[in-house]
């Protein structure tokens, strides 16, 4: 699944693709088909020397997908696997808390995973260009709704129905990086129950 | 009019000896009341009359961005340079009137850092004595490490250390006491962000080699003002006002547009923020870019020109002013 910026809003987040750079150490956080990108970094040039001071946090994407045995085989120092972002936090959070200036970091994945391991580092106090950052995997999108201010993951069809108080949300690209997720806003607020048919916009 | 432009009349309160190159000099409002606040980091560009001259030197505040009653700068004197120093320290007395710009910040702390990681050079710690000021009182993470030649040059050097006690760090140079940066950059708490201010080459060394050591772009921050170089005298025309100006050879470019009576914009006098930039309407000849402002892509093409700094040499130019 690739991503289309097209026709959007510059609050929209943009990814490169990964590389190699200089660094004290290296930690990826990634999930399910970031795994990819870890691989191809590692096949690349000027990746070999990386492992021993490389740290992997990964965890199965949005899908289901789920390739640990093969990250876990490319011998980095550390290979750690959560079963989401949730439960990876505190390990990350006590990371960010322990590390030196020169380690280098590495999200790879989707824009849910990217967006929130992102937040975390900018907390650590990061700034926001320091991190490099390749999407990969699932479309599916964090929505925060602006009405009850409850996030919904892995959203997958626009309009959708916020999971905390019921609105149909139609989903912005306009993007909160202090809260890693995409705007929802109430498409039915002038005539209740006129609501275009959903379409799956995100997979 | 441009920012920094704006004026505001003192009246200069003291003049102090801080050492035998450096003098420290107070200003407080003419007429009284506060002066504008500042963030720590902030410069004001000070208007001289220099026996008929205008000059207008950029100057960090280094005084506690707390207190809006007074602002202070210190001064090194310079032998060699155009002779905005030496007024300062030749003329410049207490009672004396006169004009400074507003504050303007191109240096500020990063608010969001865990650290703050101070390297000044000499007459560099400037910046950082505001800076540590406002950080002191928000409780603020900062470590300073100072280099001077030796004692007598280091201003500032022991009350900084009574005051912040081993947040600060010195370096003699004449003592051979060098700065272990490598070590220093290595164990630095993540989320640290690094400020530089001192010598050009002082610069470069602590941002090259905290690249090297992968410290990412956004987390480096400098301060360099440079003066004005000295250079030939050279003809400008003028495409926008119509005229035709000459750049004495101790005046930079913006100084004669400003003697022409052209308003032209500028904030740092420093070839640093980019305020003054202009475009090249025709030359023929060579450019003389001493700005840290342009990309170097951008120097060769000879479309632009940072007035401030920036000098040329041939036939002709025209610029869009
Ligand atoms: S005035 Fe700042 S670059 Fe010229």
């Amino acid at each position: 699944m690739s991503l289309s910026y097209e026709g959007t809003i510059p609050s929209r987040p943009r990814y490169g693709q990964l590389t190699p750079r200089p660094g004290s150490g290296h930690l990826f956080v990634a999930d399910g088909e970031g795994a990819d990108a870890i691989l191809a970094l590692f096949a690349g040039p000027g990746a070999k020397g990386m492992l021993a001071t490389t740290q992997i946090v990964y965890m199965p994407g949005p899908t289901g997908t789920d390739k640990s045995a093969e990250l876990e085989k490319l011998g980095a120092d550390i290979f750690f696997r959560a079963p989401d972002y949730s439960t990876a936090q505190p390990r990350l959070k006590r990371l960010f808390g322990s590390a030196h200036m020169g380690l280098q970091l590495y999200l790879t994945g989707t824009e849910g995973l990217i967006g929130q391991a992102q937040r975390d580092a900018i907390e650590a106090g990061l700034p926001h260009t320091a991190m490099q950052t390749e999407h990969r995997g699932s479309t599916v999108r964090r929505v925060q709704c602006v009405h009850c201010k409850g996030i919904t993951e892995n959203v997958r069809t626009d309009p959708f129905v916020c999971s905390h108080c019921g609105l149909n949300l139609f989903v912005r690209d306009h993007y909160s990086r202090r809260l890693a997720a995409f705007q929802g806003v109430n498409i039915d607020a002038e005539d209740p129950g006129q609501v275009p048919p959903q379409v799956e916009r995100f997979a | 009019m441009s920012a920094g432009a704006q004026r505001l009349d003192v009246t200069v309160a003291e003049v102090v000896d801080v050492n035998p190159l450096i003098k420290r000099f107070r200003f407080v409002r003419t007429g009284g009341g506060a002066l504008p606040t500042f963030s720590g980091g902030s410069h004001i560009v000070v208007d001289m009359d220099d026996a008929g001259t205008r000059r207008l030197n950029p100057y960090s505040l280094m005084s506690d961005p707390g207190q809006t009653d007074s602002y202070m700068i210190s001064v090194r004197r310079d032998d060699n340079g155009r002779g905005g120093s030496l007024y300062m320290h030749r003329s410049v007395r207490p009672g004396m009137q006169m004009q400074i710009g507003w504050p303007v910040n191109l240096f500020p702390s990063d608010l969001r850092a865990k650290k703050h990681l101070m390297i000044a050079g000499g007459i560099g710690i400037t910046p950082f004595l505001a800076q540590m000021a406002q950080l002191d009182r928000i409780g603020g993470r900062f470590e300073l490490h100072y280099a001077a030649r030796n004692r007598t040059l280091g201003a500032y050097m022991d009350e900084l250390q009574t005051r912040y006690g081993a947040r600060v760090q010195t370096y003699l140079d004449e003592e051979g006491q060098a700065m272990d940066l490598k070590g220093l950059l290595t164990s630095q708490p993540f989320g640290t962000h690094l400020y530089v201010c001192g010598p050009k080459p002082m610069i470069g060394w602590v941002l090259d080699t905290a690249r090297t050591l992968g410290w990412p772009e956004g987390a480096l921050h400098s301060e360099e003002f440079l003066a004005p170089p000295v250079g030939q005298p050279f003809e400008v025309e003028l495409a926008r006002s119509g005229k035709t100006i000459r750049v004495g050879a101790a005046q930079s470019l913006l100084e004669a547009l400003e003697a022409a009576g052209v308003d032209a914009p500028y904030l740092c006098r420093g070839g640093a923020c980019g305020q003054c930039e202009t475009d090249v309407c025709e030359a023929d000849g060579t450019f003389e870019h001493n700005d840290h402002w342009l990309s170097d892509a951008e120097k060769a093409s000879g479309r632009k020109i940072m007035p401030c700094v920036s000098r040329f040499r041939g036939a002709r130019l025209v610029i869009d002013r």
